[in-house]
Order: structure tokens, then C-alpha cells, then sequence
């Protein structure tokens, strides 16, 4: 167990590693959410009843969009210098090489949600730095990660993997992006945890089920 | 169940592999014992790459079978990559890290440990421990292939797979890695390569097996002795497709 974690852990901060040098993939995510946001607040005209009504959907539509350019990145990398078949040659199950690359594309996720949703507030003028924000953002970051790495990995062997990734993935998380947005929502509102258990016990059970399901399925993806 | 003390390092039965309409794998039959080094001839396109990619447990086979070391490399995934160390065609490395980072980050997905002192023996045995903390963006290729070599020796395999190992290298690199395979026959384990250098190839093999159309050509267990066969052979290969 602990090697397996080692493993998977080692794959993750392989990635941080590579990112910390690139910036190819958190720049990419923060900056197209935040081309978002910005051009939301243009198109929209703004004020305190619409925000609340409109603001939590153009948050989590650009995270997610944004959330493609970066995954897409995130496994061109590996497949351009031909370091996936390095990992495949390793004695360890599939699951974890699927893992770490999850843990890795977790990581870039959050750290642009972190330069994102600061700026969302100021610019949606809603108060955000609560304990559910923080809920609603890791929930809905795992399951980005679960499925986009799953897709990711599908499509980056495809010419048109552009394309293919986000029509792969857009329509699978529209489940969690509900979820995501309607409990946000709820937050920005003013009400209480129980008035978004029900949204936020769906997003765990969508994260779950994605991560045993995408683990399973990823290793037969990978080989010829 | 892997046996390292089997006689067979490989043993391939009917395997056929196509890549869409393109046979590329015939119904291929191949036993390879261990303690050899076997190189694989044959044209472009004749299969050898696709061979040792199977191998490599990289690429599945549509049917047929593979052992080794006694154990089917279906059922036996990861038990069978910890003998197997891979020189494919690209170097397989993070570009954007040093020698020493890939090497670690490579132990550690091969559950090694000391490490430091692995990674101070292999490196040294390929002759890149002068470079060890430059990023792999600023080797030459045939530097990243000793690095690549490197990785495939770090956990000791007792089969190595190399795919054409001598592109890329200066006449002392080849020298380098002439005692490796030397050394890797002298200790009882398996070296399975490529070559397009048929004279070289032949000195440094105890068996030479020249894939012609998916199938087995010829297969020589005293290359030196046969090489005018040989080399017939490798000369008339057609690739049909």
C-alpha cells in the first residue's frame, strides 16, 4: 500500500516538478478562466441580484473549459517525448501511472482555482472564501481530474485530439458541473450546508465512481 | 509464475500481430534461451520493432502467445517488466530534467532501493556520470541514449531489449556498449537486439534470427560460422503487405 502511494506520489510531483519549470499547464487554465470571467463581466451588465444568479455558472463553464486546454497539455507532454511508454515499462499496475497523472493534473487545477476564484470575487463582487467554496472547489477538481485524465490519455494519440478531448469530456462532467454550480450557488446565497448536501453527495458519488471506473478502464488504453 | 531459472528466456508460439490491415506478425514462432544474445535481422517493416515492443509488454499481440522466463507475459504483467530493462528507439526521457532526476524518478517507479549508489554504478558504467545534473533538453542524442541505456541497466534486468542500440553513438559508446553486452552473456542473462549493422551484429551474437515476412526466416545459432546465410537471407527478406 505505502508503495503504491509512493508510486503514485512520485508521478504527481514528477509532474509539479516539470510544471514548475514549464508553466505550461497552470498558466494555461488560470489564463483562459480568467479570459472568461473577464469576458463575461463585459457581456453581462452586472449587479448584485444577476452576479449571484449568473456568476457561480461562468466560474465553473470557464474553470471547466480552461480545465481542457490544460489536460490536453498535461498528456501531450508525456506522449511527445515518448516518456508514457517509459512509465508503461515500469513494474507497476496501470491504475497507478493513472493516478499519479490524476494527482498531477489535480494539482495544476487547484492551483490555477486559486488564482481564478480570487479574481472571480472582485470581479462578481460575491463573497467566496468560505469552508464550502472549498468543499465545492476540491470535490469538483477531483472529478476533473478522474474523468480528463481518462479522456486525456483516450484522445492524445488522435490527430484531432484538440477536438476530441473536449467533446469527450464536456458532456461526461456535466453531472458534476450541476453540481458545482448549483451548490455554489446556494453558497453565494447565503445558505447552509444542508441546503447543498444533496449536490454535494452527488459530486462524491460522481468522483468515486469515476476515479474505480477511469483506474480500471485506463489500463486498457494504453498499449497497441 | 516467473522462474529465472527456466532455459527459456522467451518462448513465442503462433504470435500474430496487425496493425489495422497491415500484417505485420505472421503466426511467428520463436524460442529464445536464456544466457543468448540473440539479434533480430530483418528488412524495414520485417517486424523486429514490433517484436521487441511485444517484448517490451508495449505492444499486445492479437494472438498467440508469449512467455518468459516460463511466465505468460499476459498474466504476469508487472513480474515480467521487473526482468526486462528497454533501449527503444527514443530515449524516453523527461527532457526538462536532469540525468540524476530521471534516473531517480525512475528508481522510485522501480521500487529501487539505494538508489544513489545504483544510479553512481549504471551511470558510470555508460559513462554519463560527468553530466549527471545537466537537463536531458541539452544532451546530444547519442548522450541521451546512453542515459536511456542507463535506465534500462538500473534495476538489473535479466533480459535486455535493445532496438537498434548502436544508432547514435560514437565508436567508443559502441565500445561501451559492446561490454555490457558482454558482460550481461558472461552473468547468464538474456541480451534480445536490433541491428541494421548485420557485421557487428553477427560478432557480438551467440544467435542470429532474421525475420522475413512475420514469420522466422532463419534462425542460427552459430551467426559467425553462417554469416554468408545470413546475410542472404537478410538480403532477400520481403516485407508483403
Amino acid at each position: 500500500m505505502m508503495g503504491s502511494l509512493a508510486v503514485i506520489w512520485a508521478i504527481g510531483r514528477k509532474d509539479l516538478l516539470l510544471e514548475i519549470r514549464n508553466k505550461d499547464v497552470v498558466v494555461a487554465v488560470a489564463g483562459f478562466a480568467l479570459l472568461v470571467l473577464v469576458i463575461f463581466t463585459f457581456a453581462i451588465d452586472l449587479n448584485q441580484g444577476n452576479a449571484k444568479l449568473v456568476g457561480p455558472g461562468v466560474l465553473w463553464a470557464g474553470i471547466a473549459f480552461a480545465g481542457v486546454t490544460g489536460l490536453n497539455r498535461a498528456f501531450a507532454l508525456e506522449v511527445e517525448g515518448s516518456t508514457l511508454e517509459a512509465l508503461m515499462l515500469a513494474p507497476i499496475s496501470r491504475d497507478l501511472i493513472y493516478l499519479g497523472k490524476a494527482l498531477g493534473n489535480f494539482l495544476f487545477i487547484a492551483v490555477a482555482q486559486i488564482i481564478v476564484i480570487p479574481v472571480f470575487a472582485v470581479l462578481f463582487n460575491l463573497v467566496v472564501f468560505r469552508w464550502e467554496m472549498l468543499a465545492i472547489s476540491l470535490l469538483t477538481t477531483i472529478g476533473f481530474s478522474a474523468v480528463g485524465t481518462l479522456f486525456a490519455a483516450m484522445s492524445v494519440r488522435v490527430r484531432a485530439r484538440e477536438v476530441m478531448l473536449p467533446l469527450l469530456f464536456l458532456p461526461v462532467v456535466t453531472p458534476l458541473l450541476m453540481a458545482a454550480v448549483e451548490s455554489t450557488g446556494h453558497m453565494v446565497n447565503g445558505r447552509s450546508w444542508s441546503d447543498m448536501a444533496q449536490w454535494l453527495q452527488l459530486a462524491v458519488a460522481f468522483d468515486i465512481a469515476f476515479i474505480v471506473v477511469s483506474a480500471f478502464i485506463f489500463q486498457h488504453i494504453l498499449e497497441d | 509464475m516467473v522462474s529465472q531459472s527456466t532455459q527459456l528466456a522467451v518462448t513465442a508460439e503462433a504470435v500474430v500481430k496487425n496493425f489495422g490491415e497491415t500484417a505485420v506478425l505472421r503466426g511467428l514462432d520463436l524460442e529464445l534461451p536464456a544466457g543468448e544474445v540473440t539479434v533480430l535481422l530483418g528488412t524495414n517493416g520485417a517486424g523486429k520493432s514490433t517484436l521487441l515492443r511485444i517484448l517490451a509488454m508495449l505492444t499486445q499481440i492479437d494472438s498467440g502467445s508469449i512467455s518468459m522466463y516460463g511466465a505468460d507475459i499476459s498474466q504476469n504483467g508487472p513480474a515480467v517488466r521487473a526482468l526486462t530493462g528497454s533501449v527503444l528507439h527514443a530515449p524516453m526521457l523527461y527532457a526538462d530534467m536532469t540525468i540524476r532526476e530521471n534516473l531517480m524518478f525512475f528508481a522510485e517507479m522501480y521500487r529501487l532501493e539505494n538508489f544513489e549508489d545504483l544510479i553512481a554504478t549504471t551511470t558510470a558504467q555508460v559513462g554519463i556520470e560527468p553530466r549527471l545534473d545537466h537537463r536531458v533538453r541539452t544532451l546530444s542524442h547519442g548522450f541521451q541514449k546512453r542515459v536511456s541505456l542507463a535506465r534500462a541497466l538500473m534495476h538489473d534486468p535479466q533480459l535486455l531489449l535493445l532496438d537498434e542500440p548502436e544508432s547514435g553513438l560514437d565508436s567508443q559508446s559502441v565500445a561501451r556498449l559492446d561490454q555490457i553486452i558482454d558482460n550481461y552473456k558472461s552473468s547468464g542473462r538474456t541480451v534480445v537486439m536490433t541491428s541494421h549493422i548485420v557485421d557487428h551484429a553477427l560478432e557480438i551474437a551467440d544467435r542470429a534470427v532474421v525475420l522475413n515476412n512475420g514469420t522466422v526466416g532463419l534462425n542460427s545459432t552459430n551467426p559467425s560460422h553462417d554469416k554468408d546465410e545470413i546475410v542472404a537471407a537478410y538480403s532477400s527478406a520481403s516485407v508483403d503487405q
